[in-house]
Order: structure tokens, then sequence, then C-alpha cells
């Protein structure tokens, strides 16, 4: 639990993703130009975004089994901090896409899938605050949590393929890889998607912690 | 070290006037580096002081058990 080792190797990552996103080579390509660097930044995004919606759900499952009150902490948290690297995904690709595609809000399948889904999310946090009983909300939540996760996969890694869009990698469009990811850009690309899912862990474990402390001081106080 | 190797190189592709070193060199992006790698890593250690903060209490709160 006191071990540091992988917060500090999650901040190294994402600090050697700086130097070499903004320094390395990348490919010269029309429209995207030096833009193309926002793709060690943005995309990370929503990899932290993914693994924190991936452990909550797990923790769902877990605490519809123990029951245990820390599962649940660890769920909630997991989602609060998806919903903030959403958040930085969202304002990003409308900055980008402004510049790049036109619109801020081109209506792009992706893009409007990825609303629905953060929309679900944000649903879940209110489903949550909207109950008093701490088993019933915890039991409630966890079942939708349960029903929204593959939901949200669906809405951004499936529909999205089956239409046109104009992210890569969607609707016959090739993916990055058909230009350049699989050279340099890789070896940037992928820590920073590793880096900042470690720092998003990190950020969940503060706020877990911090509400396991409410809940045990809740309890003394009682 | 290829970053190293890239200061470099850049320092030295400027003929003429050769006053563009280190930071005053290649459109000056070293500074927009520095400048990201500041917050960032200042943004790290706020994120460990928290950290420490919560051992603390974590602490504190075992001994009141």
């Amino acid at each position: 639990m006191k071990s540091y080792w992988w917060k500090f190797l999650g901040a190294a990552i994402v600090f050697y993703t700086i130097i070499a996103g903004l320094l390395g080579e990348v490919p010269a390509l029309p429209i995207l130009h030096e833009s193309i660097r926002n793709v060690y930044f943005h995309v990370p995004m929503w990899f932290a975004m993914l693994l924190m919606y991936l452990i909550s759900v797990v923790y769902s499952i877990k605490y519809l089994g123990s029951g245990k009150p820390e599962d649940d902490f660890i769920a909630v948290e997991s989602v609060n901090v998806g919903l903030i690297f959403c958040l930085f995904g969202l304002l990003s690709g409308m900055l980008w896409a402004n510049i790049t595609w036109g619109d801020p809000w081109p209506n792009d399948p992706k893009l409007n899938s990825s609303a629905i889904a953060s929309l679900m999310y944000l649903a879940y946090v209110v489903l949550r605050n909207a109950l008093d009983e701490e088993q019933k909300r915890g039991k409630i939540s966890a079942i939708y949590n349960v029903f929204a996760f593959p939901i949200m996969i669906v809405l951004l890694f499936v529909l999205p393929r089956l239409t046109d869009s104009l992210h890569p990698g969607n609707g016959g469009n090739p993916g990055f890889s058909g230009y350049d990811m699989t050279g340099s850009m890789q070896w940037v690309f992928r820590p920073a998607a590793l880096g900042w899912m470690l720092i998003g862990c990190w950020i969940m474990t503060l706020r877990y912690r911090i509400r396991k402390l409410e809940y045990h001081t809740d309890e003394l106080g009682n | 070290m290829s970053c190293f190797n890239f200061l470099v190189t850049f320092a030295q592709s400027n003929n003429g006037v050769e006053m563009a070193t280190g930071l005053r060199s290649s459109g000056k992006i070293y500074v927009v580096v520095i400048v990201l790698l500041i917050i960032f890593l200042g943004f790290i250690i706020y994120l460990f002081t928290i950290d420490r903060r919560i051992g603390k209490l974590e602490k504190k709160e075992k001994s009141i058990r």
C-alpha cells in the first residue's frame, strides 16, 4: 500500500512523453500538420478513462459478491476519476476538431456516442446520490454499473465502426497505424497511454483512501 | 540521449548569424517543453504531498481505533 514506485513510474513516463511528444519526429500530413502530436495527449485521456471504468465494473461485481463497502468505494471513485479524464478528452477533442475538422462538434458518431456514454456515467453518480441507505445504494449502483459498462464499450467501439466517422480507425477510415503509428510515434503513444493510466490509478487510490477515512470516522462518531 | 542529439543537430543547422543556442533555438519550442515539464512536475509533487497527508491521517486513524 505504501509503495510509490508505480506512481513515480507513471509520472516519469508522462514526463518522457511530454519531451518526446513535442520534439520527436512526426509524419508531415495534410490538414493535421503538427497537431498530430495531440495523439499523445488527447487519446491517452480516453485510455485512462476506459481503465477507470473497467476497474469500476470489476469492483462493482466484486461488491455484489462480497458486500464489502470498500469494494463499493473503489467502484465510485474510479467512475469519478474516469469522468474527469472523459471531460479532458472531450474538451481537448473539441479544440482539435475545431481546428482540423472545422467544427468543435461535427456530428460524428464517435462524438455523439461518447457524449451518451458520459451522460450514462453521470447518471450513475446522480443515482448514487439519490439513494440514502448504504447497502441499497451500493447494490443498485453496482448493478447499474454492470449494465453501463458493456453499453459504453458498444457506444465507443462498435457503433462508430458501423457508420462513417471522422475518427481514424472507424467506418472504413484507416487508423493512425495506416500512416505512421507503426514507427517512432508508437514509442511515444503507447507509453503515454500507460503513464496516464497509472496517474489515473494514483488519483483514484487517493480518493478511495479519503473516502475510506471518512467512512471510518463516521463509524467512530456513531 | 536521442533527445540531446536532436538538440545538438538543431543548434548546428542554423547557419548565418549563430546566436540561437539552447533555449533560443528552433522556434523556441524548448521553452514550451520546459514550461510543460515544470507544470507537470509541480502537479506530481502536489499529488505526492496529498498522498503523504492521507498516509499520516490513516496512521492516526489506526492508532485511535
